[in-house]
């Protein structure tokens, strides 16, 4: 990477080579972004098949490689409804709201060594707060539509994603904890001995279970996917979107997926550090030798795939289950959790 | 103490339960797939035998078939689907009587000229070969039947010029 920032400092000055560097990551981040929204709409169409004893798709390209990317031509090509006495400015705001959480977030996972965008002392705290402001955008939408769906659903996705965010949080506080730092590049050099889901013992395990359901829960799917309930609320809070606007909100459902699953990967299995057991010394060689991006998005595949699992297995739960679920199981684990890892830690 | 003690049981038994679902549909994902790929499955796919996709008459090699044209058939199907066309033929047989002499007698007959066979109103209920009393009908696997034209719907089954299997009585 130095040579184009060499290139850049020798034709440019140093504030607009700065200022081209920021676009061109931008761009990068973009287009990942994309790509891996539609890798994850064919995995999940394939995956979901595969649960239901089905093919899935298989008629666009070899094995229907293709299909999400015609999904993408078409709903670029498609109209954008005008909504009769709606909010028009909230109504427009709030899929790029919701789309620029989502990016803000993806733009914190270290994707590789070296690869990791955002990066400073608080990072934790910047995913989480970053993560929680798509729930911003759900209240927008579902209020500008002027539709009894999406204001349900809306309030439905306010409460559920609030509640959950608290066991998310204190599940990652966990972690925190064990590695005494919020920096993220920092967590995951702190895994090259081992992997904390191996190094935390018990409460690390049950972090990484409480926030997987937590994160699971945040992105309004699988079990928890009540806010877009199809049978009681056509589609929840997006029910009034077209077009690309909708393609908005479905571009961050999954690659809210993708986050969740990438920091549950980044911190409890050591993000894109290689599997390692101390004093196996050749061992550890040899996996040194897998690319770091390999391993960072194998293990994020893997997440993902728990939550797909999870998904395809499971019924929808009620509201009063939901939040029961949460404030009466869930956090009340994770803060004895919280308590034995610290015990861990001191003693 | 009870109500704590019943709280954590419950989780326990909650994700264990938890776990045996996820096990069963990790099973399902992993059996084969039972979708089956119309076109691509041409000809490999194998249909059970009791399968009903077009009425046939089957005929020999000789082109012969077994139907006498006794309209059994037709008098059982429920919509008409069946309509037999018989023709009279007569066949001279050289007879030899009690006194020994030859004698050419002519017989008339009523044999099968053409039967018409409409899928387009055929329920497919099977009334028609179950009733045959040669078992000169029968159920082929035969499915794709689309065509342009209503016309092209009614079918004749037996072949141009085709006649009866003639029984030897020995």
């Amino acid at each position: 990477m130095m040579w184009i920032d060499n290139i850049l400092r020798t034709y440019l000055g140093d504030t607009w080579a700065l200022i081209a560097e920021f676009v061109l990551i931008a761009i990068a981040l973009l287009t990942v972004y994309a790509v891996l929204a539609l890798i994850l709409i064919y995995a999940e169409r394939k995956i979901c098949g595969f649960f239901q004893c089905r093919i899935g798709p298989n008629r666009v390209g070899k094995w229907g490689i293709l299909q999400s990317v015609a999904d993408m031509v078409k709903i670029l090509l498609k109209e954008l409804i005008h909504i009769n006495r709606a909010d028009h400015f909230l109504f427009r705001l709030a899929s790029f709201v919701i789309i620029a959480a989502s990016i803000c977030t993806f733009a914190a996972l270290p994707f590789a060594d070296g690869a990791h965008i955002i990066d400073f002392n608080i990072g934790i705290f910047y995913l989480l707060a970053v993560s929680s402001l798509g729930v911003v955008g759900i209240l927008m939408a579902g209020w500008s539509s002027n539709s009894k769906y999406t204001m349900i659903g809306a309030m439905r996705s306010g409460a559920q994603l609030i509640s959950y965010e608290i066991s998310a949080g204190l599940s990652l506080l966990t972690i925190v904890i064990l590695s005494g730092t919020m920096q993220i590049s920092e967590i995951v050099a702190q895994q090259s001995e081992m992997w904390f889901i191996f190094k935390g013992h018990i409460p690390a395990c049950l972090a990484f279970l409480t926030y997987l359901i937590a994160g699971h829960a945040e992105t309004n799917r699988g079990p928890f996917d009540l806010p877009e309930a199809e049978s009681e609320l056509t589609a929840g809070y997006h029910t009034e979107y077209s077009g690309i606007q909708f393609g908005f909100f479905y571009l961050a459902e999954y690659l809210n997926m993708f986050i969740i699953a990438g920091i549950a990967s980044t911190m409890f299995l050591g993000g894109w550090m290689p599997f390692h057991i101390p004093g196996w010394d050749s061992f550890n060689g040899i996996m040194d030798y897998i690319p770091s991006a390999v391993w960072f998005f194998g293990k994020t595949f893997f997440c993902v795939f728990l939550a797909l699992w999870v998904r395809w297995s499971f019924p929808r739960l009620r509201i009063d289950q939901l939040l029961n679920l949460e404030w009466k199981i869930l956090m009340p684990i994770c803060l004895i959790n919280l308590i034995l890892m610290t015990l861990i830690v001191v003693l | 103490m009870k109500e704590g003690f019943r709280y954590i049981k419950e989780i326990f038994t909650g994700c264990y339960r938890l776990l045996q679902g996820m096990y069963i549909t990790l099973l399902n994902m992993l059996r084969p797939k039972v979708t089956q790929q119309y076109p691509e499955n041409r000809g490999k796919k194998v249909y059970p035998e009791r399968f009903r996709g077009l009425l046939t008459m089957p005929h020999n090699e000789q082109n012969q078939h077994k139907c006498t044209a006794c309209g059994i058939c037709m008098m059982n199907c429920p919509n008409g689907t069946i309509e037999i066309i018989n023709k009279t033929i007569e066949t001279k047989i050289d007879t030899v009587t009690p006194e020994g002499e030859t004698r050419t007698v002519t017989k008339t007959k009523k044999v099968l000229d053409r039967y018409i066979y409409d899928l387009g109103s055929c329920t497919f209920c099977a009334l028609c070969t179950s009733s045959c009393p040669q078992n000169a009908i029968e159920w082929s696997n035969a499915f794709e039947h689309s065509v342009f034209t209503r016309n092209r719907l009614y079918k004749q089954l037996n072949m141009e010029g085709s006649e009866l299997i003639i029984k030897n009585k020995e």
